[in-house]
């Protein structure tokens, strides 16, 4: 008798899991304000890319022209791919100091693997990724980037 | 009134067997018009593969929050169109291992199944290829060909995935033909008849679902479950197996010869939810309800193959709904649904319909 009972009960059983199932697909085949694909080319102008989405590197610069970076170079050590060149150079203080500070930022997106150890190990956060995912080129040379804005000087307090 | 034909096709019908009757002889007469038949139901397989699977690809993309194909002509509209293009002109990959004979001519069988089954379906009002006494019977026994395609295709690309898919897509369909047939005899003892025009002269007052009630519906849901099966789709396809078989029977097949064998399980599948409509949902009938004569007129004013269509659809979106929603079973578990469920249930259920149509309790 309880084999009886048990053998209904599993038919029973199985079709509501079903429904519950089947519930689920019907409530978003008939609602396709859910749909979450990005029209891509069309949505060009509205599209926005979320917040840790890593497109390329970048130096971020102040309004006046000023950037965090010392030149320590951590962050070409730590780069797996050789993907970043710091060159630094060294200047004269007032006070008759040396002092090492950073001349160019070379940055290659095509040796690029966003694995994000440069930003995470740099000791004055003067680095950081970009939203801008079109990177395509007709000549690779043109992927070699350089990072800190001609001009631009490290920020006051920056050591 | 100039649409008339639209409500009876037989007045169009006649109209060009008495053109071509009249203008040769009764043989040239019988080849043409069996030549004529044979291109139209071969465009109308052509043009329903297709958009079937245009609308499969939809439906599955809606049901997964996605768009689906939308890049080629509006709403994707003429995409399958373009992959059939592209499949045309793909390399036919000669397998230097397989039996060649057997190996081309296995996509054909699976055609030719469809095909001759679904000549028998009626879509409309005197829109009948041919109307066989044991219609029901014709349709069960000519769509079971299919397997035999199946089960060469397997053997002959000499392919251990393919080989293990045909072995599960021939215990499947030995199962699920059962419940298939079963399913049927049991609206077959309602409508006293095996003919597809009677039984869907039979409906004229309510489609069988209702007029059976809780039998009929019964039937309805095993003939829903084993003709997904039968068809080797949704949560039954074992035979493909893309997880573990890459694709099962047809792993050796390019181009075209794939092509086929993709149409022809959506052509099944129309041919399921044909049956399916015209057995349990009145096929071209309109929605009647007995003392409700003006809601019937009403419904009379929609022609009838619209009917036919609009319930076929109906079933097709259940199938896929099925496919979309289910994970694939595995094949101990498929057999123990067959063996030990449906089976059984499906005997009571004929005993049960018997018992009311002796005692006349339908509607």
């Amino acid at each position: 008798m309880k084999s009886i009972i048990k053998y209904f009960a599993d038919i029973f059983g199985g079709v509501r899991t079903l429904l519950v199932g089947m519930k689920i697909t019907g409530k978003y085949f008939f609602s396709p304000g859910q749909i979450v694909t990005q029209q891509y080319p069309e949505n060009r102008k509205k599209l926005v890319m979320f917040d840790r989405f890593k497109g390329e590197l970048i130096m971020p610069h102040n309004e006046n022209n000023e950037h965090k970076c010392t030149g320590c170079g951590i962050c070409e050590t730590n780069c797996p791919n050789g993907t970043i060149e710091v060159i630094p150079t060294r200047i004269e203080t007032e006070d008759g100091k040396k002092k090492r500070i950073l001349d160019t930022y070379v940055y290659r997106l095509g040796m690029c693997t966003f694995c994000a150890l440069c930003v995470k190990t740099c000791p004055s956060e003067a680095l950081a990724f970009g939203q801008d995912f079109e990177q395509a080129v007709f000549d690779r040379t043109q992927l070699t980037k350089i990072l800190n804005k001609p001009g631009s000087t490290i920020m006051k307090g920056v050591e | 009134m100039t649409f008339k034909f639209l409500y009876d096709f037989s007045i169009l019908t006649q109209a060009i067997d008495k053109a071509i009757t009249g203008s040769m002889s009764p043989f040239w007469a019988m080849i043409t018009e069996m030549t004529i038949i044979g291109v139209l139901i071969l465009a109308f397989y052509a043009v329903v593969g297709l958009y079937l699977v245009y609308a499969e690809r939809k439906v599955c993309a809606f049901m997964q929050n996605r768009v689906g194909p939308n890049r080629v002509g509006p709403w994707g509209f003429f995409q399958t169109i373009a992959d059939l293009i592209k499949l045309l002109m793909k390399e036919l990959i000669p397998i230097k291992a397989a039996d060649k004979l057997l190996f081309n001519i296995a996509p054909f069988i699976v055609i030719i199944a469809g095909f001759m089954a679904i000549a028998a379906v009626p879509f409309a009002k005197g829109l009948h290829a041919v109307d066989f006494n044991i219609g029901v019977f014709y349709v069960m026994a000519v769509s079971s060909i299919g397997v035999i395609g199946i089960l060469l295709a397997g053997w002959s690309s000499n392919n251990k995935y393919s080989l293990i898919g045909a072995m599960r897509s021939g215990a499947q369909i030995v199962s699920y033909e059962l419940s298939v047939g079963m399913s049927l005899i049991t609206i077959v003892i309602l409508a006293g008849s095996m003919q597809l025009s009677t039984i869907v002269e039979g409906q004229h007052d309510l489609w069988f679902i209702f007029k059976g009630h809780v039998p009929a519906i019964i039937a309805f849901i095993v003939f829903l479950i084993a003709g997904t099966a039968e068809t080797n789709r949704g949560p039954f396809d074992l035979a493909e197996a893309e997880s573990e078989l890459t694709a099962g029977f047809h792993v050796e097949y390019s181009g075209i010869k794939f092509a086929f064998f993709f149409l022809a399980e959506y052509m099944n599948m129309f041919i399921v939810a044909s049956i399916a409509a015209t057995v349990f949902l009145g096929g071209w009938m309109p929605f009647h309800i007995p003392g409700l004569e003006g809601f019937n007129h009403v419904m009379d004013y929609i022609p009838p193959f619209l009917w036919y269509f609009v319930k076929t659809a109906f079933v097709i979106f259940l199938m896929m709904w099925f496919k979309w929603t289910f994970p694939r079973l595995r094949i101990d578990q498929l057999l123990t649904l067959e063996w030990k469920y449906l089976l059984p249930i499906n005997l009571f259920n004929i005993l049960l319909m018997a018992l009311m149509v002796l005692m006349g309790w339908y509607f």
